[in-house]
């Protein structure tokens, strides 16, 4: 191309360049060049949402629903803080967005101009790497490498500030093909030779348990994981970011481990001898008491970020990778080298696992006359047959979502793991649904967090996004009162919430309302919101005062929990 | 006291880049005891030395995460090499009557050298590595000093002697 072309023109040019569709955005003064040039692009399909958090968010759950990178564009100054919480979101759960903020003008950045923020000051710490293009010769370039950093090695979010100048400037552009990147060359193949350490010291174990996280949905490792630990039968767990990575119904899954885990598979943990962790990272939130976390195994830690690998605890087979390289390799080695069949070797230690299922399972106290949370979990799975994509908001929510919905597929779960930004769900199921349109999507939500970005009704009623929305309405903030309940002899300091009528809500958006407040109310309204081709909100009127059982109180050991 | 460790950044130059170095250390709780920094023969190169102390672990983290910043082109703990390590300080010491001639015999005892005179001072540039340093300061600290700037360290890798 010998043409010149605006700053705007090269952006547009860009995105369809990195494959992109849709991009969740909000305009302003600086970015009316962009927005202007938007009229022009067929092939670009431009959201508009209500905040620029719900942005950030829509394009998160659109990258994790789809894999592919989500796409956010806020204006400069309060447009681009708006969108922090979202970068934070998705920084903390290695989630490749793409988030555009418009800028002053070159000459005018350090004047406290109008609308001016030092976004990439602030975004600093919580983005894998951002940038202020300067010059719009550098404009092409800039976000080519910025869409391949967000996706390549650990994934992340990348913000990249244009100035209205850049924007209105004009040049004859390159379109760089390849990138190079002197300082940056994740390491994807992992060593054969930790590798083949690594499978000697797993069958060797007599107690062996894998500890899967995240990684494994990022880098589409779920079969490869489940072909694995299929082979040799061995017990799996999982963090909340990395459900669905394995299928919920095989016998061999524990369930979620650490805070809110099961008996089960905090047992196994506790006793294992070789832990072979996939892709996660030894969050606080899964390990309690460190000391105490699997004290008497060996571990194995797979991982393609190295500085997540014995930054909480030491290990003894790093494997620095990508997850489903270094589970093909296992693979392979277990296919070239015949094995025992190990459920006779480990068959006392999978009893044990077996018994530890059957002393403690997941469950609740069922009621006749009150609607219990979990329940409504439990129909919406059977309901889908487990095959929707489901978004959750934060606290009680999230953590019942995680326990009861028995997910099947990795890329069906999109929750904000690492910060728990209430507020998320929704707008994030806005995100899977454009990503996957003719998919069932339902944020299991609470009645406090829906309404941190309820905004975003009118524009799932405008985009004929037919989102469904599950509130577990308890009238409080349900996860602090929980604690409060348990540690703070009952003083219900603010976690009693007030919340608007949904069913009206909805009803004012445009949107469709029902409501259940008896058990038996449940089942029909979960059927009428998935016959009804439109968002929908479902107010579940739930016990109030229910508590997520099994809990490991803070700072305890993962052993020491909770169990009603 | 935990060990002290110089580190050896090699980072693009462009803006921002050293914020993003130090914005590491004070997000996560790392200390930096000493920074210097400058461009290398190729622009677009700078080197970084900075020392920091920790135990292994928090080591192996700062250099994991120097190492993962995209700007971040090589990073080498000099400490764990035979290398050689020098800091600089500028000192202006009170120095009448009978002390001035304390003042300069330290001076050339430390290889010190003076680059300012008035008829009450001596500024004097010392060179050493930290022991050095805290030692000579040290003493000129009993005859009274006015005015101290010192710089970070600066460490090099030793050659390989065949
Ligand atoms: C933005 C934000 N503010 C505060 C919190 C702290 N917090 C965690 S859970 C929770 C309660 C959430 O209430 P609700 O959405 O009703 O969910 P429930 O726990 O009742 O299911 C709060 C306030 C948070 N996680 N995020
Ligand atoms: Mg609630």
């Amino acid at each position: 191309m010998t043409k010149k072309m605006t700053g705007a023109q090269i952006f547009m040019e860009c995105l369809k360049r990195e494959g992109v569709k849709h991009i969740f955005g909000y305009p302003g003064g600086v970015v009316l060049d962009i927005y202007d040039e938007l009229t022009r692009q067929p092939d670009i399909h431009h959201i508009l949402v209500r905040h620029e958090q719900a942005a950030a968010h829509a394009a998160d759950g659109y990258a994790r629903a789809s894999g592919k990178v989500g796409v956010a564009l806020v204006t400069s100054g309060p447009g681009a803080t708006n969108t922090v919480t979202g970068i934070a979101s998705a920084y903390m759960d290695s989630i490749p967005i793409v988030v555009f903020t418009g800028q002053v003008p070159t000459a005018l950045i350090g004047n406290d101009a109008f609308q001016e923020v030092d976004i990439v000051g602030i975004t600093r710490p919580c983005t894998k790497h951002n940038y202020l293009v300067k010059d719009i010769n550098r404009l092409a370039y800039t976000i080519h490498e910025a869409f391949h950093i967000a996706r390549s090695g650990r994934p992340g979010p990348v913000l990249v500030d244009l100035p209205k100048d850049v924007i209105q400037a004009s040049t004859v552009p390159k379109f760089p093909e390849e990138i190079k990147i002197k300082s940056y060359n994740p390491t994807y193949h992992a060593n054969p030779r930790q590798v083949k350490r690594a499978l000697e010291m797993i069958l060797s174990a007599k107690k062996p348990v894998l500890y899967t996280g995240g990684g494994i949905i990022l880098s589409n490792a779920a079969e490869e994981l489940t072909e694995f630990a299929r082979a040799l039968q061995i017990p799996v767990t999982s963090t909340l970011m990395g459900l669905g990575g394995f299928p919920g119904d095989d016998p061999r899954w524990m369930g979620m481990l650490g805070m809110h885990g099961t008996y089960c598979a905090n047992m196994a943990v506790a006793n294992a001898d070789v832990l072979i962790a996939v892709g996660a990272r030894f969050d606080d939130r899964v390990t309690g008491k460190l000391s105490e976390f699997a004290p008497h195994a060996k571990i194995v830690h797979i991982d393609i970020d190295p500085s997540s690998i014995s930054k909480n605890v030491v290990v003894d087979v790093p494997i620095v990778g990508d997850c489903r390289d270094a589970l093909t390799q296992l693979n392979e080695l277990l296919k070239d080298k015949p094995h025992r069949d190990m459920t006779t070797v480990w068959g006392q230690w999978l009893d044990t696992v077996e018994d530890w299922e059957k002393k403690h399972p997941l469950t609740y106290t069922w009621s006749d006359t009150t609607i219990k949370p979990q329940y409504v979990v439990e129909k919406l799975w059977e309901l889908t047959k487990g095959e929707a994509y489901i978004t959750t908001e934060v606290g009680q929510n999230q953590m019942w979502a995680a326990q009861f919905y028995k997910f099947k597929y990795p890329r069906r779960l999109m929750t904000s793991g690492g910060l728990g930004a209430m507020g998320y769900g929704f707008p994030a199921a806005m995100g899977v649904q454009m990503a996957k349109p003719d998919a069932i999507v339902i944020d299991i939500a609470g009645d406090g967090s829906i309404q941190m970005n309820i905004q975003e009704m009118i524009t799932v009623v405008e985009n004929n996004l037919p989102v469904k929305v599950a509130i577990l309405n308890n009238s409080f903030l349900g996860m602090v009162r929980q604690w409060q309940q348990l540690f703070y002899e009952r003083r219900y300091s603010a976690t009693p919430m007030v919340a608007p009528d949904f069913v009206k809500l909805a009803e004012a958006y445009g949107a469709v309302g029902l409501m259940a407040t008896r058990p038996e109310e449940v089942e029909p309204v979960i059927k009428e919101a998935l016959n009804t081709p439109r968002p929908v909100i479902m107010d579940f009127r739930v016990e109030p005062e229910e508590c997520v059982m099994p809990m490991v109180p803070a700072g305890k050991a993962t052993t020491e929990m909770l169990l009603a | 006291m935990e060990p002290r460790h110089t580190i050896s950044v090699w980072v693009e130059n462009i803006p921002g880049v050293l914020s993003r170095v130090t914005g590491l250390f004070s997000g996560r709780g790392f200390n930096i005891e000493s920074l210097c920094v400058a461009e290398t023969m190729d622009p677009e190169v700078s080197r970084i030395t900075l020392v920091t102390s920790g135990d292994e672990q928090i080591i192996e983290q700062i250099i994991k995460q120097l190492r993962k910043l995209i700007n971040t082109i090589r990073v080498v703990d000099l400490s764990e090499l035979d290398h050689v390590e020098r800091e600089m300080a500028l000192v202006t010491i009170k120095a009448e009557d009978k002390s001035r001639a304390e003042v300069l015999r330290i001076a050339d005892i430390f290889r010190c050298r003076v680059v300012d005179v008035s008829p009450s001072t001596y500024t004097l540039e010392i060179t050493g590595n930290h022991e050095k340093l805290e030692a000579v300061l040290g003493l000129l600290k009993l005859h009274g000093i006015l005015d101290v700037v010192r710089s970070g360290a600066l460490a090099i890798q030793r050659s390989k002697k065949e």
